[in-house]
Parts: C-alpha cells; sequence; structure tokens
C-alpha cells in the first residue's frame, strides 16, 4: 500500500513548488495562479493515485457498471457474499497469515546475522557478497522459479509449505539483509563498546545494544518482507498449486472465474494487511521512542 | 599562558611505589595497518594517581587507552591493574571503566538505566543498584535528570552521565578519552576542576587522554607526553616545562622561542645546536640592563593580563610577555635572555641560566641567525 505514503510527498512538493512561484511573482494575480496552479496540481495528483483505488472499491458495491454509462447500474453486496461464501477463499487467508510471518522470522533468523556481520566485520569478499544478493532480482523470477521447481521435485518439496516459504524468502533476503545492515552499521561503534566496558559479554551486547538500536530499521524490513511475502504469487502459484493457494494465488482463480466485481472485492481485502501494517510501522518508527535511538550526539 | 602559573593545587599521589594498586604497562607494542603505532611502551600509575597521555594526533594515546581497556590487543606486552595482569582479558573483564569521547550513552535508555546498566549485569540486588545509582548522580550533580534520555539532556550533562556511568562501577581504574574536547570552552575548564574534585575526593586511579597540554597540565599528577608511539617525557607538570627532555616536549608544553643556533653567554651565535628560551625567560626594559642587548618591538599582541611582545635583536627575534606598561611598536629596548635550554638532535644538554645579569653581553654577538617561533600544540612533524 505505497499509495499512502507517495500521496504525502508530492503534495508537500506541490507546496515547495508553489511557494516558490509566489515568491518570484511580484503581484497579487500571481499569488493567485500560483495557488490555483497548486490546486490543479493537488487534484490531478489525487485523481492519479486514487482514482484506480476510488474504481477498485466502488466496483466491490456495484450490480454493474460499463463504459458509456456514467453511473453505475445498481448498488449490491453480493460479491462481497460470493467471496466470503467460497470456502476456498478462508483456506487462502488462513495460508497467507500463516505462511507470511513464517517467512518474515524465518528470513529474519538467516538474515539478520548476516546483516550485522556486513555491518560489522570485513571478511573476504564483503562486496561481493553484498551487491550478489541482488542477483535474485536481477534476472526475470520465472526463469529462477522454473529451475528451482526442478530442484524441489527432486527434493519433494513441490506442493509443500516449506516449499512456499523456501520461494518466497528468495524475495524478501534483499530487504532482510540490506536495510538491517545499514541500521547495524549506523548503530555507533562506541555504544556497544561502553557496554563491553559495563561488563557486558558480547551476546549481550548485541541484543541490548546493538539489536534494540537497529530495531527502527529491522521494522521496516520486517514490514516489506512480509509485504513481498504476503503479495508473492508467481512462485507461490509454481511450488503451491493446486495443493495450495495464497491470496494473491487465489486472486488468480478468482479473476478468471468470476465477474470483475469479485476481483474487486477481493484485492481491496488483500490490501488490509498492508495498510494495517503500514499505519502501525508509520506510528511507531517515525514518532516515538525508536526514532530517537538514531539521535546521537 | 596559564600553563605557567601552577594552579597552586597540592598533589596528593605518595612517590613512593604501591605494587599492589595502579596501572603497570610494560614492553607494549602494535602494529596497525603494517605501521608500528605504539613502540615498547612502559608506564606506571601510582594507586590513586592521575595521569595525562598527551601528544599530538596520531601519537598513538588514544590506542594505548584503547589497549588498557580491552577494546584493542596488543602484538606484545603487558598490561597489569591493581596487581592483576589483565593482557588476555576482554573489556567485559577488566576492572577498569571508560569515559568515552563521545560519551557513548545508549539513547534508548535513560541517565538512571544508563548509570545502571553496569550494576544490572552484575546482579545486585535492586535496593543496592538504586542506592549507588543515586549516589552517584548526586556526585555529579544530576539526580534531577534521574528519568531524563540521553537526547534530552547538554553535552556537558551527557559528559557527567558518562562518567557516573564509569564511577558507579568502582572501577580499579578510570580512563577517559578526551573528556573535554566535546564542550565548549568555559565549559572544559569547569568540567575539568570537577573531574579532578571527584577524582582526588574518590582517590581513584586515573588515566587521562588528551591533546590539550593546557588540561593536562591542570588535572595531572604526572603526564606522559607522547610521540611516534612512544613516551618522550613522564613526569610532573612543573618538571615538564621546567626541564623538557627534548625539544618536542618543550615546544608541546607551555611555548618556547625556538631558535636554530648555539646560546653562548646571553646570545645566539650560528652553530648546530636548538636554543630554546621561554618567553618568560626573556626580560625587556626601555632602559639599558646588564647583559641586554638592543632589541626593536616588532609586534605587540594583547593576551589579557599580559601582552605578547616580538623583540627584534640582532642574534633572533624573541617572544616575551610583559605586563603593566605596554611599548609601542617600534619602540627600542633593550632584551635579555634569562634562562635558555640547548637542544642537540633535539635532545635537551643544559639549562642554562647564563647570560642573567652576572654575566656580561658578549661583545661580539653572531650574525642574525634565523628565528622561529612555535606556538603550543603545533604540528609534531617540525617540532622533531
Amino acid at each position: 500500500m505505497a499509495a499512502t505514503t507517495e500521496q504525502i510527498a508530492p503534495e508537500t512538493a506541490a507546496v515547495r513548488l508553489g511557494s516558490e512561484s509566489i515568491r518570484r511573482s511580484d503581484g497579487r494575480a500571481g499569488a493567485v495562479l500560483g495557488k490555483v496552479l497548486i490546486a490543479i496540481f493537488v487534484v490531478f495528483m489525487v485523481l492519479f493515485i486514487l482514482g484506480p483505488l476510488l474504481w477498485l472499491a466502488i466496483h466491490a458495491f456495484v450490480t454493474n457498471w460499463t463504459f458509456p454509462n456514467l453511473w453505475p447500474d445498481g448498488w449490491t453486496m453480493r460479491w462481497w457474499t460470493t467471496v466470503f461464501s467460497d470456502p476456498a477463499l478462508g483456506a487462502a487467508v488462513q495460508n497467507s497469515l500463516v505462511i507470511s510471518p513464517i517467512v518474515v522470522l524465518c528470513s529474519a533468523l538467516i538474515c539478520l546475522p548476516a546483516a550485522y556481520a556486513f555491518a560489522r566485520y570485513d571478511f573476504f569478499a564483503r562486496r561481493t557478497f553484498l551487491v550478489g544478493l541482488f542477483a535474485t532480482n536481477a534476472f526475470p523470477k520465472m526463469g529462477l522459479f522454473a529451475t528451482l521447481a526442478s530442484l524441489f521435485y527432486a527434493l519433494n518439496l513441490m506442493n509443500t509449505v516449506v516449499g512456499i516459504v523456501i520461494v518466497q524468502i528468495i524475495g524478501t533476503v534483499v530487504f532482510m539483509t540490506w536495510i538491517p545492515a545499514a541500521a547495524f552499521a549506523g548503530v555507533p561503534r562506541s555504544l556497544e563498546e561502553a557496554a563491553r566496558d559495563a561488563g557486558a559479554s558480547k551476546i549481550r551486547v548485541f541484543f541490548t545494544i546493538s539489536l534494540r538500536m537497529a530495531l527502527p530499521g529491522i521494522l521496516v524490513a520486517a514490514v516489506m518482507s512480509f509485504l513481498a511475502s504476503f503479495d508473492e504469487a508467481q512462485g507461490t502459484y509454481l511450488v503451491g498449486a493446486p495443493q495450495y493457494f495464497t491470496m494473491p494465488t487465489e486472486m488468480y482463480t478468482l479473476v478468471l472465474n468470476y465477474p470483475k466485481q469479485v476481483a474487486a472485492v477481493f484485492s481491496i481485502l488483500l490490501s488490509i494487511p498492508s495498510v494495517v501494517l503500514m499505519l502501525a510501522a508509520r506510528k511507531h518508527i517515525m514518532g516515538g521512542q525508536l526514532a530517537e535511538g538514531f539521535q546521537i550526539r | 599562558m596559564s600553563t605557567s602559573h601552577d594552579t597552586g593545587r597540592t598533589r596528593t599521589h605518595t612517590t613512593s611505589a604501591q605494587t599492589t594498586g595502579g596501572l603497570t604497562i610494560s614492553g607494549l607494542n602494535k602494529v596497525l595497518g603494517g605501521r608500528s603505532i605504539i613502540d615498547d611502551l612502559n608506564l606506571t600509575v601510582h594507586e590513586g594517581e592521575l595521569v595525562s597521555l598527551l601528544g599530538p594526533s596520531g601519537c598513538g594515546k588514544t590506542t594505548t587507552l584503547r589497549m588498557i581497556a580491552g577494546f584493542l590487543a596488543p602484538d606484545s606486552g603487558t598490561i597489569t591493574v591493581a596487581g592483576r595482569d589483565v593482557t588476555h582479558l576482554g573489556a567485559e573483564r577488566r576492572p577498569s571503566a571508560m569515559v568515552f569521547q563521545n560519551y557513548a550513552l545508549w539513547p534508548h535508555m535513560t541517565v538512571f538505566k544508563n548509570v545502571a546498566f553496569p550494576l544490572k549485569l552484575r546482579k545486585l540486588p535492586k535496593a543496592e543498584i538504586v542506592q549507588r545509582v543515586e549516589n552517584v548522580l548526586g556526585l555529579v550533580n544530576l539526580l534531577h535528570h534521574r528519568d531524563s534520555r540521553p537526547g534530552q539532556i547538554s553535552g556537558g550533562e551527557q559528559q557527567r552521565v558518562a562518567l557516573a556511568r564509569a564511577l558507579v562501577q568502582e572501577p580499579d581504574l578510570l580512563l577517559l578519552d578526551e573528556p573535554l574536547s566535546n564542550l565548549d570552552a568555559k565549559l572544559r575548564v569547569k568540567v575539568r576542576e570537577d573531574i579532578r574534585e571527584i577524582q582526588q575526593r574518590l582517590g581513584i586511579t586515573t588515566v587521562i587522554v588528551t591533546h590539550d597540554q593546557d588540561e593536562a597540565m591542570s588535572v595531572s599528577d604526572r603526564i606522559a607526553v607522547m610521540n611516534a608511539g612512544k613516551i618522550e617525557q613522564y613526569s610532573t607538570p612543573e618538571d615538564l616545562y621546567e626541564h623538557p627532555k627534548t625539544t618536542f616536549v618543550a615546544t608541546f608544553i607551555g611555548t618556547m622561542n625556538r631558535i636554530e643556533g648555539n646560546y653562548r653567554d646571553g646570545v645566539i651565535e650560528r652553530g648546530d645546536e636548538v636554543t630554546g628560551v621561554r618567553p618568560e625567560d626573556v626580560h625587556f626594559s626601555m632602559e639599558q640592563v646588564a647583559g641586554g642587548l638592543p632589541a626593536t618591538v616588532e609586534r605587540v599582541i594583547p593576551r589579557g593580563h599580559f601582552h605578547e611582545l616580538y623583540l627584534k635583536r640582532q642574534d633572533a627575534t624573541l617572544r616575551a610577555y610583559v605586563s603593566g606598561q605596554v611599548p609601542a611598536i617600534g619602540a627600542e629596548g633593550y632584551a635579555r635572555i634569562d634562562r635558555a635550554m640547548t637542544f642537540i638532535d633535539g635532545v635537551l644538554q643544559t639549562s642554562d641560566a647564563g647570560g642573567s645579569a652576572s654575566t656580561p653581553a658578549s661583545p661580539e654577538p653572531a650574525d642574525s641567525a634565523p628565528a622561529e617561533a612555535e606556538p603550543a600544540g603545533s604540528a609534531p612533524a617540525d617540532a622533531r
């Protein structure tokens, strides 16, 4: 749900742009013109970002709405009952809500120690490894998944939860390593040294100081990993179908088999976790004590 | 320069070496990046003594401190704290506590929690922790900031929290890494007095790393002047000032007229030696004085309660201090060197008081020798 955050940025940019044009103009007419331009710009941006979402939201509640008509034919909750009465849907929601947290947790366990090592130690081929993490994102995913599938067949991982988790972890590795590595690197070494000087063991220092101070970065990485895992469809479909469907893969089925209003309902459902997570992250990361952790004098 | 005046404080340490307490460093070596940072360093700090490691940046003083604290392992040599060999112990197991240059307070903990953390690690009973933390916060006058976060208090207060966090551990050895460098000039003087006062009250063995000779002179029992990984001289502030062993120490501690030439009977002659004259050992007067040579006032720099003069004599240009009546630029008078130090190859040979009133001036002064006045704390390269 990047739309909410993106929306803020153009608006502030618009305000800044506007104040500049006001400063440059030397009459009242110029000021008015500036304000009008800002208004047009803001309206355009809102339409551009929120328009499709609005279209989606309306479609979830209409009986039918086709092109030449300016107004929908009628309103209904039918599509919601269709979605909620479909037994496959419940299973998909459940799968998504179970698999994504597992993916985030496994990814954190694998990647956070690596992130710490990247931030604090200088080992052989450190940069190569760090850049190499992008390899998974550098090529078309489908090619990677196809080769992975043949390996999974050999290892009996096809149509298993473990297989899905592995496929989804691949998409989270970059987030879970790069962002926390930057966060760990941002923790001043002297803070860790001070803790050791005070008598804390290395492990204790890691948990009470390093991890604690890198937490905002790690949370951001966790949110992004969760969303990446939650939205992952290609690999999950390849490995999971027809045994396991998650919400995005279930969506394929819905789009193919039902009218588009059902897909609209499902998209809204799919975006709920993202919105909730983003709001929670915004509250906890932007303000409050975690942000304070980065203000070192 | 205030360094020339002793603060009048009584120095408390006893000269007899106590074998049990204090810090002993012997034969310390450290090579970093193929460069010898510390070269066979030996140092003994008596129990209850405050010693400064003083030197320009890159002289190895911070490296030495980090090795004492246990953040860096020496290549060879031993470090003994309170009679215990700690060379191979990690920082968390050493009986020393450090105050970091940037204070290194944990921003996610309150002042109280910062100070309590070392005690919490020692698994002391809660009541004792509270009592000890409150005691030490009282000592540094920070009880009112008990529940503040480090980000909410001033730099000077953060510094005191860092000190409290070290003191609460009741360490055998207190280490301070450039403790005052992040404070403004006025606060610096006050905080260094506070540190000295607390150190005296608790009788805690302390090592301070600093590049500020003023700071070192005013708080230390003894100062180890470091240069290029070695201790050039280790002595009391007074002795360092009066009898600097090398030109490096002489120029680093206080101010010195550094003149290339031999000093003979109050006059500097052309030669291979280096003559050092403290500005306060140059006597200037408008009337002829015994041993004085004609001198022209070239510059007058106000320094507050005294003025600094640049005096051009036949043999050299000398800096001198005057208080009271200040001569005008271009005034003609007489300058006499009361005391001079002679260095050969950078090493002190004599501290000659010749050329004073008892010895008449040389009748035929040598040609003007190139004179070079170096301010204190100038770059080490040209002092060597």
